[in-house]
């Protein structure tokens, strides 16, 4: 045994000098994997930090690093059009998640019923997801043109003192540009919900019905609570969507009348591409990257604080 | 020879210890099975051996040369999933040469070694098939043509045989025996099953929380258990045990006291220990008179299983398995005579629950 | 006794309960579907509608009457010769620039995602995880942020590449700088969707190709890509009708001679100049709508999972 240990150990040592390096074991992974490295680093990260570094700088046409303090969010905080901008955002924001959650859900729990031509209504809903918002703006806006749209034909009919003018009545343009987000988005939440019911298990459905329990009741006191955490992965998903919307404005109303419908990531752009004002389009989008924040952490806690991710 | 020597081999993830000090020899052309509960790390090892996962520390040889930082196409090894793991758009014939076709091996020869394993294990007419065209045991049989066209010495088997059902599981058993007998090769089979532990095996590993508490031959483990782990894993159903008092020729648990006559000691008999009887060396009615250890007690509980029937009772405050022919009429709350014998009965030390 | 427990079993319900077609329930169900369908449908058709009617007839009309006279003319004429404010080229040029910005990104971004999804799945190496967790957290942080560093870099790239084969080379405004960043920004999406594919297939595949001799590439296009083709094709779905849709991109990383459809739908129907031709607008409009919505109706359940994947975990 011992001349046997004695063989090996020498055999062991012939081969020392060839263990791998720890850096190049995976080594083909490793340069596969470079362009997701530098997307993180340069792009997400690097950019990120740049942006909220530049914010703090009195760039305008190019950008300069002077620092000038909390000088543009002070400025950002009391220009009329960015707080416009967030009221709408604010209005726009949970009127459509409210709206959409309620109809994305409904539907799914209708067409989980065991209904025929589902695959038709899913087909139906569906499809304002598949488009452009610059396509979904511009139907809108047709549709409520007051001249050709739903304001006339309602006065055809007879109704004559009819008004709904959403796109040009500063009061309400919001909502008119919530019509046309709901019906783009909702067929989206339905989907997501739907594989949620689907993903119930069918044993549940049948012991609620042994026990007597009536439907809209398995509903609202089992399937929810079971399903939150796909209410939850939807919830960010829609918001951090929201945040960004951008071009269901520039379509629909161009932010008019007068700038009722701005939003803020139009102020950015705007800031940063046409007034020559860079750090004051910095600043507001650190604003909206701020906003994302404050769904992102609590849930990325809620989903991987605790627990490690495998 | 050895064919396959494992030299303190520790496996850790992170802070968590897979294997730790682990030492294994393997004769050439032996059937080795790594037997164990699911997390006991038999995988985990088999999976070392392969060079699929990379040891933390330690030594693997295969056939006298260190493989421990070898490729696993490099160490000249075979190996069978439990899901089979056939490339799915690949014919019966693709999966067959495909690691041969990686090893630059020449076409003809690719072809000869194809149409050797295909007769091997009867699966000519299937060549052209793929793998979704196949029932589950032709499947397993292709998986491991595909370690036979290797022409390797070690087969690794990774439970082969989990996921089919109990009938094609013991034919499939009987064909990797006899597949044993013929070609000789070495045979490293991990299996959480003892029935095939024990009818496959020249020699099973029972392993525990990453280290092997026995390796010796089937019939060592059933009969000698080394610890009392051991002896409650292997048996179907479980070994009885008694937790009492040794002393001298006599072993007490509570008011009884059991003879020790016939049992031979490694250790001086003395002090807390368990006592251990397998239900099937354990005597009913009028054969149990002449056993040296006699009881009486009362059916609780019968479960007929054709060939033979469970009884259940209570002796000395323990839950009391028999095993019984099962032509034998017994009923729930019959009065029922037990004997046993010491020679057959295990003791371990109640501390260090190694065999006395 | 017994005669009459036999008889009661005769009377009693046997055999399926009867159901009524027409229940309360069943109304109620389906009127509420139907309904909602038709709010969906409704600017589909009056798309269609609008851009087959003619001038006059809109001015008369309702924007839901079914057309009277039917007309291709605005069709001709949104392609051709619609006008910007800048040019009178019609949707024609944006179609093109669309289809050469997504070949090469689409092509582009799922080669680099898959392969990325597949070495996060089975090649794992230190700090993979970590590159992963900022890719998807990445996907959160909205495009606003991080638009102008990529303008310096595009432009300092285009720099770069031109210094180095001597010749003039623009990242910047040109086409491949907006493939470039459609790469980038659907790396998040697409890992996911390849990483969450790929750690499905069993590993012991994966093992049985390396006990087989393979590598890295050789698991890659000989194993997981002939038997991953499904994914594949819903990432094309997911990737062609998200840079055929996209606006923001295509309005800041190209100029007014490489802009995208959407740009110039935009363009077109939002123009101040000249008398508005809803007929036109509208079969632009379409026309735009036109390429996602037939990969809509032919790919069916295909785009459903492609856009399931970000919020069904895996």
């Amino acid at each position: 045994m011992t001349l046997a240990d004695n063989a090996a150990q020498s055999r062991a040592n012939e081969h020392q000098t060839k263990r791998p390096s720890r850096l190049f074991k995976n080594m083909t992974a490793k340069v596969a994997s470079i362009p997701m490295v530098l997307t993180a680093l340069v792009v997400f990260v690097g950019c990120t930090a740049w942006t909220i570094t530049y914010s703090f700088t009195n760039s305008r046409l190019l950008p300069r690093l002077e620092f000038v303090g909390w000088d543009q969010y002070d400025r950002l905080w009391s220009t009329r059009r960015w707080l416009i901008s967030i009221e709408n955002l604010a209005i726009f924001g949970i009127c459509s998640l409210i709206l959409s959650f309620v109809i994305g859900f409904t539907l799914a729990a209708l067409l989980d019923r065991k209904i025929r031509g589902e695959a038709v209504f899913r087909t139906i809903f569906l499809y304002p997801f598949a488009l452009s918002f610059i396509v979904t703006g511009l139907v809108w806006q047709w549709i409520l043109n007051p001249d050709f749209g739903i304001q006339q034909v309602v006065r055809d009919w007879g109704w004559e003192s009819f008004v709904f003018d959403p796109l040009n009545n500063a009061d309400i343009v919001i909502f008119g540009i919530l019509i046309a987000g709901i019906w783009q988005g909702s067929g989206f939440i339905m989907v997501i919900m739907l594989a949620g019911l689907r993903g119930i298990d069918e044993d549940i459905w049948k012991a609620a019905r042994v026990d007597g329990i009536p439907t809209w009741k398995t509903y609202v006191l089992v399937i929810i609570p079971m399903m939150r955490p796909v209410f939850v992965t939807a919830l960010v998903i829609i918001t951090s969507g929201i945040i960004k919307v951008y071009d269901l404005v520039v379509a629909q109303t161009s932010g008019g009348p007068g700038i009722a419908s701005e939003v803020p990531a139009k102020y950015v752009i705007e800031k940063m591409f046409q007034s020559q004002n860079l750090a004051q389009g910095f600043a507001a989008s650190t604003m909206m990257l701020l906003s994302v924040l404050v769904v992102l952490i609590p849930w990325a806690y809620l989903e991987f604080g605790g627990k490690k991710r495998g | 020879m050895h064919s396959v020597e494992i030299k303190d081999l520790d496996l850790s993830f992170g802070a968590v210890k897979v294997l730790q000090g682990l030492n294994l020899d393997i004769h050439d052309g032996e059937f080795l099975v790594l037997l164990g509960a699911s997390g006991c790390g038999k995988s985990t090892l088999l999976n070392c051996i392969a060079g699929l996962l990379e040891a933390t520390d330690g030594q693997i040889f295969i056939k006298n040369e260190n493989v421990t930082w070898k490729e696993p196409s490099e160490r000249g090894i075979g190996m069978v999933f439990q899901s089979y793991a056939l490339y799915p758009q690949m014919t019966v014939e693709g999966n067959l040469s495909f690691g041969l076709k990686n090893a630059r091996v020449p076409k003809d020869e690719i072809a000869r070694r194809v149409a050797r394993a295909a007769e091997i294990l009867r699966i000519e007419p299937l060549l052209k098939r793929k793998p979704g065209a196949l029932s589950g045991g032709q499947r397993q049989r292709v998986a491991i043509g595909r370690a036979l066209v290797r022409d390797v010495d070690v087969f690794l088997f990774d439970e082969p045989l989990s996921n089919l059902d109990a009938k094609l599981r013991t034919d499939l058993r009987v064909e990797i025996k006899r597949l044993h007998q013929q070609l000789g090769n070495t045979i490293i089979y991990v299996t959480h099953d003892q029935v095939e532990a024990m009818t496959l095996a020249d020699r099973i590993a029972i392993m525990k929380g990453g280290a092997i508490q026995q390796l010796a031959s089937p019939s060592e483990i059933y009969n000698r258990p080394r610890n009392k782990y051991v002896a409650d894993f292997i048996g179907s159903p479980a070994m009885n045990f008694f937790e009492g008092v040794l002393d001298g020729g006599t072993f007490r648990v509570g008011d009884l006291s059991f003879s020790t006559e016939g049992y031979e000691f490694e250790k001086a008999p003395s002090g807390p220990a368990f006592m251990g009887i397998r239900p099937e060396h354990v005597a009913t009615g009028d054969s149990a008179t002449a056993q040296p250890i006699q009881l009486e007690s009362t059916v609780e509980l019968v479960e007929p299983m054709g060939s033979d029937t469970l009884v259940w009772a209570t002796v000395a405050g323990e839950r009391f398995r028999i095993r019984v022919d099962g032509q034998t009429e017994i009923r729930a709350r019959d009065p029922i005579r037990i004997g046993f014998s010491a020679a057959q009965a295990s003791f371990f030390d109640a501390a260090s629950e190694l065999r006395m | 006794m017994a005669d009459t427990t036999v008889s009661l079993a005769m009377e009693g319900p046997r055999g399926p309960k009867p159901r009524r077609r027409l229940s309360p329930r069943n109304i109620m169900l389906y009127g509420t579907l139907i309904v909602v369908a038709l709010y969906y449908a409704l600017p589909l058709y009056v798309m269609i509608v609008t851009s087959l009617k003619g001038m006059p007839e809109i001015r008369l009309g309702n924007v839901f009457a079914p057309p009277v006279e039917i007309t291709f003319e605005p069709w001709v004429k949104a392609w051709s010769e619609a006008c910007t404010g800048i040019n009178c080229e019609g949707l024609s040029r944006g179609f093109w620039n669309s289809i050469q910005i997504l070949v090469p990104s689409v092509f582009l971004s799922i080669a680099i995602a898959s392969v990325n999804g597949y070495a996060l799945a089975n090649w794992r190496f230190k700090g993979s995880e970590v590159f992963f967790t900022i890719l998807i957290f990445g996907a959160f942080i909205p495009y606003q942020v991080m638009i102008y560093p990529i303008v310096i870099i595009l432009r300092e790239m285009g720099d770069g590449i031109s210094a180095v084969t001597g010749t003039e080379f623009r990242l910047m405004g040109s086409i491949w700088g907006l493939v470039l960043v459609h790469t980038v920004f659907g790396m998040p999406i697409l890992t996911l969707l390849f990483r969450n594919y790929f750690t499905s297939v069993p590993e012991e595949l994966f093992k049985a190709a390396r006990v087989d001799g393979a590598g890295f590439w050789g698991i890659y296009f000989r194993i997981m890509l002939p038997m991953s083709l499904p994914i594949f094709v819903v990432a094309m779905i997911l990737q062609v009708t998200g840079i055929w849709n996209d606006f923001l991109f295509g309005v800041i990383y190209t100029k007014p001679e490489t802009y995208p459809m959407t740009v110039q739908l935009n363009n077109i129907v939002n123009s101040v100049q000249g008398v508005k031709e809803y007929n036109v607008n509208m079969a632009a409009t379409l026309l735009t709508g036109l390429v996602p919505l037939v990969i809509y109706f032919v790919s069916g359940k295909l785009f459903v999972r492609g856009i399931a994947a970000g919020a069904v975990k895996g």
